[in-house]
């Protein structure tokens, strides 16, 4: 359980997060989405004690991050998978945190094991690692104590397809299992396939957030017709809000079952008929942060 | 997946201990590249000086003190770069961020660092003394030295008490600049400028013999501590070492991790 109350951190005139307020609950994969820049990593930066906030709190399971006796046995966290000692092999980065937390040794290996580094890869100094392995071990690194929650920071970056696959069982397994998980992301179809609630959030502030399925009920339904300009002129007379798309499909804001009655009435052919979801999100995405790229690229 | 689903292991609420902590900083001093190879140079150092003192030295000079005080040269100037390295590659290498996630109290980190350095100091002493002893005993089977094993008054403890300075000094100047190579060259330089305007600068001279650390330090490599000797060490070590230490503390304990 993660619970964020109006975190707020401001560094001179510049707010970089304001007034954040969201809960994560156990037996959930919580996505937190934003592009580059809105905030994600300071706010998460902010949960785990690293950052004061300059306003509002955060807890993990009712207790602020610093105040943890044992931190790493309650939640793990990966803020950033290069933030390592090139140096050091990739057992030995493990090893270590298992010294401090007082875990037994041989869950390294298992970890190892769990995250398909092999041994090779395990005696290689993380110098020589690519970012995915990275990942790999610091997913390791995260699981390591035995913890009920997770705190991911883009995991998924350099990951390869089939790790991406992989890292979504993990996450989902550990999830159903009761433990709480918050992972960000700025790339959608990333956390669409794994996230059951979703946190949006776009120059600092949180702009939507609820679950998959609420987020993506008021996404409509695509409608494809053998004559689009019939088909949008019976719908926009029917009074459904519509929108075409830039393949001359059309988006409905309405059920199914309406925009059939509407198109069988018409007399109008259907070559398509679906709920909008394939993309919803992506829409709802780019919709909530629009323009908040652009700002932050030119920060 | 049975390995997450193992039962939880025990411990999960209590606070690493400051044992642990300080064996953990222990092994992350010796276990990177830098770390191990400094220790290895800091050995060879002994064994060199011994090998040298052996044909350049007076056979007379042979003698298990006069091993032991040379030994203090290498791990004097070595030691303190793996303090140095200790407090810095935290934010050189980032690793800041897994140290301070699982141990969010800074000021516990702090201080096992500083233990493990009073650790690795005594740990030097021990193999200098180890590395003296072997020479002595070639000295004085091989090379007519007069080998004699008196180490003489409070020479052990003070050196000790040197090298702990040294590194403690070395983490200092590393917590407080938070980046390695400034650390290191502002350890080396800043000293040594203060040291050569105190001998040229007539005014200086005097709050020199105060304020210079490697004047104030060299009774006790030597073994004796006369008069003031205690006084100026402590004035020397307050501002050389505990400022930058209290200075660095206060970063350490501010500083946003990312």
């Amino acid at each position: 359980m993660i619970s964020v109350e109006h975190l707020t951190k401001r560094y001179g005139a510049h707010t970089a997060v304001d007034g954040v307020t969201f809960t994560c609950e156990p037996g959930t994969v919580t996505g937190f989405l934003g592009p580059n820049g809105a905030g994600k990593s300071t706010t998460m930066r902010m949960i785990c004690g690293l950052t004061p906030p300059s306003g509002g709190s955060a807890t993990v399971h009712g207790v602020p991050y610093r105040r943890l006796p044992n931190p790493g046995r309650q939640v793990g966290v990966l803020l950033d998978a290069s933030a390592q000692h090139p140096g050091r092999t990739g057992r030995e980065v493990l090893g270590l945190a298992a010294q401090t937390m007082g875990v037994d040794r041989q869950r390294v290996g298992e970890l190892l094991d769990l995250v398909g580094l092999n041994a090779t890869a395990a005696k290689r100094r993380v110098r020589a690692y690519s970012l995915g392995m990275r990942q790999r071990l610091g997913i390791a690194l995260a699981m390591l104590g035995d913890p009920r929650v997770l705190i991911l920071d883009e995991p998924a970056n350099g990951l390869d397809p089939e790790g991406i696959f992989w890292m979504r069982g993990v996450l989902r397994d550990f999830a159903d299992r009761g433990g709480t998980v918050l992972l960000s992301s700025h790339l959608l179809r990333e956390v669409e396939a794994v996230a059951d609630r979703l946190v949006v959030i776009g120059g600092g502030r949180v702009v939507a957030a609820g679950t998959k399925d609420e987020l993506l009920a008021g996404s409509g339904v695509r409608v494809r017709g053998l004559e689009p300009d019939k088909l949008e002129w019976a719908l926009t007379t029917a009074g459904v809000p519509v929108t075409r798309t830039a393949d001359g499909a059309i988006v409905a804001q309405a059920d199914a079952e309406t925009v059939g009655r509407v198109a069988s009435a018409a007399a109008a052919v259907l070559l398509e008929l679906r709920p909008a979801d394939d993309g919803g999100l992506e829409q709802l995405f780019l919709t909530l942060t629009a323009g908040q790229t652009v700002k932050e690229a030119v920060k | 997946m049975s390995v997450i689903a193992a039962p939880r292991l025990a411990g999960a609420d209590t606070r690493p201990s400051i044992v642990r902590l300080t064996a953990v900083e222990l092994r992350k001093m010796t276990d990177t590249r830098a770390g191990f190879w400094l220790l290895v140079t800091i050995g060879l150092g002994y064994v060199a000086l011994a090998v040298i003192m052996l044909f350049a030295a007076d056979p007379a000079d042979l003698t298990f003190r006069s091993f032991f005080q040379m030994m203090m040269i290498p791990s004097g100037v070595l030691l303190p770069v793996l303090g140095i390295l200790a407090a810095t590659s935290e934010w050189t290498q980032r690793t800041a961020l897994n140290t301070f996630a699982l141990v969010p109290e800074r000021s516990r980190v702090a201080v096992a660092k500083l233990l493990a350095a009073v650790a690795l100091a005594a740990a030097s002493v021990g193999v200098s003394l180890a590395v003296a002893a072997a020479g002595n005993v070639v000295g004085s089977a091989l090379f007519d030295g007069a080998g004699t094993w008196n180490l003489g008054g409070a020479i052990l403890p003070l050196s000790l008490l040197a090298q702990v300075i040294n590194i403690v000094m070395g983490v200092a100047f590393g917590m407080l600049l938070m980046n390695s190579a400034l650390a290191i060259v502002v350890y080396f330089m800043l000293p040594t400028v203060w040291g050569v305007l105190g001998e040229m600068v007539k005014a200086l001279q005097t709050p020199a013999q105060w304020l210079d650390l490697g004047v104030t330090m060299q009774p006790l490599l030597e073994g004796s501590m006369p008069g003031q000797a205690w006084a100026k060490l402590a004035t020397a070590s307050a501002v050389w070492v505990l400022l930058p230490l209290a200075a660095g503390w206060t970063r350490l304990l501010k500083r946003e991790v990312s």
